[in-house]
């Protein structure tokens, strides 16, 4: 579904990608861990398009979307929902939702956008009790919530998570990856960065262990899950 | 009798300073449109109103155009100079600070105003009002039909732009460029087209301004700066971004300036005016409907 070949990514003059491979089924779930600066976030910022200093291939769906502006990838499909309470603060938690099905309103498709909405509500029901709050003043995990919410509202065949765990309690954790796997098994395909790098192992099929730019390991997830490297470096046993 | 006169005098200050501040209010509306999508404060916005007045004078009477028409035709005219500035200054400056497209926004408003020199001359234009000058006779004061025409539009336009950002997704849109660009061009978002948009949209009702404050108040060349400064002034007492605050704030100015000049002096109106601009700062750096919150977020 996504072929990442060889990505070199910069920031001016400094190397964060350095020639990164990577490739995702139709269906699955995929996780990438790695330490603080590994370069995940710059990885799917770049999937995404929000980083245009790059080399590389990257297809998606048999096309060649490496030099895509960010507005025409998730045109065809692919949502990131980004590391650390995106949402439009000054706006509320409807329009915020609103806002992630803009691609349905210029298409004019009201219904989908209510069902859409409906499935979101569904599962994140505290967001159907505050929608008209504005999103800056929500919690810090309400806001999560919402920015996870408002990429699901693109209905994305392909959706890209950066940390949504990232200072939520434990039981919201929990909650927000029997989120992700309920969105799976109803056909969502899903990319996944996490510091929790053992929840994320046990939701996802396969994983990537990005260090320095490069991926240094990658395989099935519960593979991994009892690498000695891994377990020393990132379960922290 | 004596009593009589003052009431008398004080209704007619109020609607003097309701009208002027009509106009300081859309100016300051003009300044939030385009810091809300860009967090630019545009100082070419009184150019906007400048050329609103004196392109109408040309099209009503040197081409002899209807009044209606003329008026579409200038708004048409401004808002594609407002569409020409974004394209071709802030546009390819885009990767630049947000300061150096401040000051790239000062460069524009002295080169549009040279050109309008050049174009007009300095003289100052009268334009016919819009339906006749005989007043009409309100709490015993004497007004102006135009002065009706300034305040009916005002608010006609207050309660269109509401509706735009508050009800249409175009208009929210807008405002999510401003609260996160990055986020905004994730749901997809051509964030260009939203700042293209709001400049559009400023010199759209820059234009208006100008015609509706022409047959009452001439238009010349260089009324730019004073009407930037004024609807600044609105925009900053009111709370940077904040859109009603621009109008309270925009009516309560002309209402100090009409009664500073009325019961003072004429002399003390700006200094007056500025006076209260300053000390709501003092008191209330966010400005009158601003928030504390949200005017930490902002880079001015
Ligand atoms: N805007 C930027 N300008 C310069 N360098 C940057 C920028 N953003 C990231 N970097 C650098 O690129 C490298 C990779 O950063 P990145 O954000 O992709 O890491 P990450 O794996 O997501 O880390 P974390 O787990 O902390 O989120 C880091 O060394 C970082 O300092
Ligand atoms: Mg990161």
């Amino acid at each position: 579904m996504l072929e990442v070949t060889n990505l070199k990514a910069y920031y001016g003059g400094i190397q964060a990608l350095k020639g990164v491979n990577l490739s995702i089924k139709e269906g699955g779930i995929v996780t990438i861990i790695g330490a603080n600066g590994a370069g995940k976030t710059t990885l799917l910022k770049s999937i995404s398009g929000l980083i245009r200093s790059k080399e590389g291939r990257i297809v998606f769906q048999d096309q060649e979307i490496t030099k895509f502006l960010p507005r025409q990838i998730v045109s065809l499909g692919i949502a990131l929902a980004p590391e650390g309470r995106q949402v439009f603060a000054s706006l509320s938690v409807e329009d915020n939702l609103n806002l992630g099905a803009y691609l349905y309103y210029r298409r004019k498709n009201r219904s989908k956008i209510r069902t859409l909405k409906e499935e979101v509500f569904e599962l994140f029901p505290v967001l159907k009790e505050r929608l008209s709050q504005l999103a800056g003043t929500l919690s810090g995990g309400e806001q999560q919530m919402l920015s996870i919410a408002r990429a699901m509202m693109v209905r994305p065949k392909l959706l890209i998570l950066d940390e949504p765990s990232m200072g939520l309690a434990p039981l919201f954790v929990l909650e927000i990856f029997k989120v992700l796997e309920r969105l799976n098994q109803r056909g969502t395909t899903i990319l996944l960065v996490e510091q929790n790098a053992r929840a994320a192992l046990r939701v996802a099929q396969y994983g990537y262990v990005l260090e320095t730019g490069i991926v240094i390991l990658e395989g099935q997830a519960h593979k991994l899950l009892v690498n000695e490297k891994i377990k020393k470096a990132y379960l922290g046993d | 009798m004596e009593n009589y006169g003052l009431i008398n005098q004080l209704a007619q200050y109020l609607i003097t300073g309701i009208t002027v501040g009509s106009i300081y209010a859309i100016v300051g509306i003009g300044f939030n449109i385009i810091y809300n999508a860009t967090e630019i404060i545009n100082f070419a916005q009184g150019e906007f109103v400048m050329l609103g007045g004196l392109v109408m004078v040309t099209l009503v009477h040197t081409v002899h155009l209807p009044m209606p028409l003329a008026f579409l035709i200038t708004i048409a005219i401004v808002t594609l100079v407002g569409l020409l500035m974004e394209r071709l200054a802030i546009f390819p400056l885009k990767e630049t600070s947000v300061m150096r497209l401040v000051i790239m926004t000062i460069a524009l408003s002295i080169l549009i105003k040279g050109l309008a020199m050049f174009v007009w001359g300095k003289n100052s234009f009268a334009l016919k009002p819009f339906s006749g000058d005989t007043p009409l006779s309100l709490l015993g004061a004497s007004i102006v039909p135009q002065t009706l025409w300034i305040i009916g539009i005002t608010v006609l336009l207050v309660v269109l732009l509401s509706l735009f950002f508050g009800r249409t997704i175009i208009g929210k849109a807008m405002s999510a460029c401003a609260d996160n660009l990055e986020a905004a061009s994730l749901v997809g978002i051509n964030a260009q087209r939203m700042v293209m948009l709001s400049f559009m949209l400023s010199a759209g009702l820059g234009a208006v301004a100008g015609m509706i404050i022409t047959p009452m108040a001439l238009m010349e060349y260089d009324r730019g700066a004073m009407l930037a400064l004024k609807g600044f002034g609105a925009c900053i007492l009111g709370g940077l971004g904040n859109f009603y605050g621009a109008v309270v704030a925009g009516i309560l100015l002309g209402l100090i300036e009409s009664y500073g000049a009325g019961l003072i002096s004429s002399g003390y109106k700006d200094a007056l005016a500025l006076g209260a601009l300053l000390l709501v700062l003092f008191i209330k750096p966010s400005g009158l409907l601003g928030s504390a919150e949200a005017s930490k977020l902002k880079k001015f």
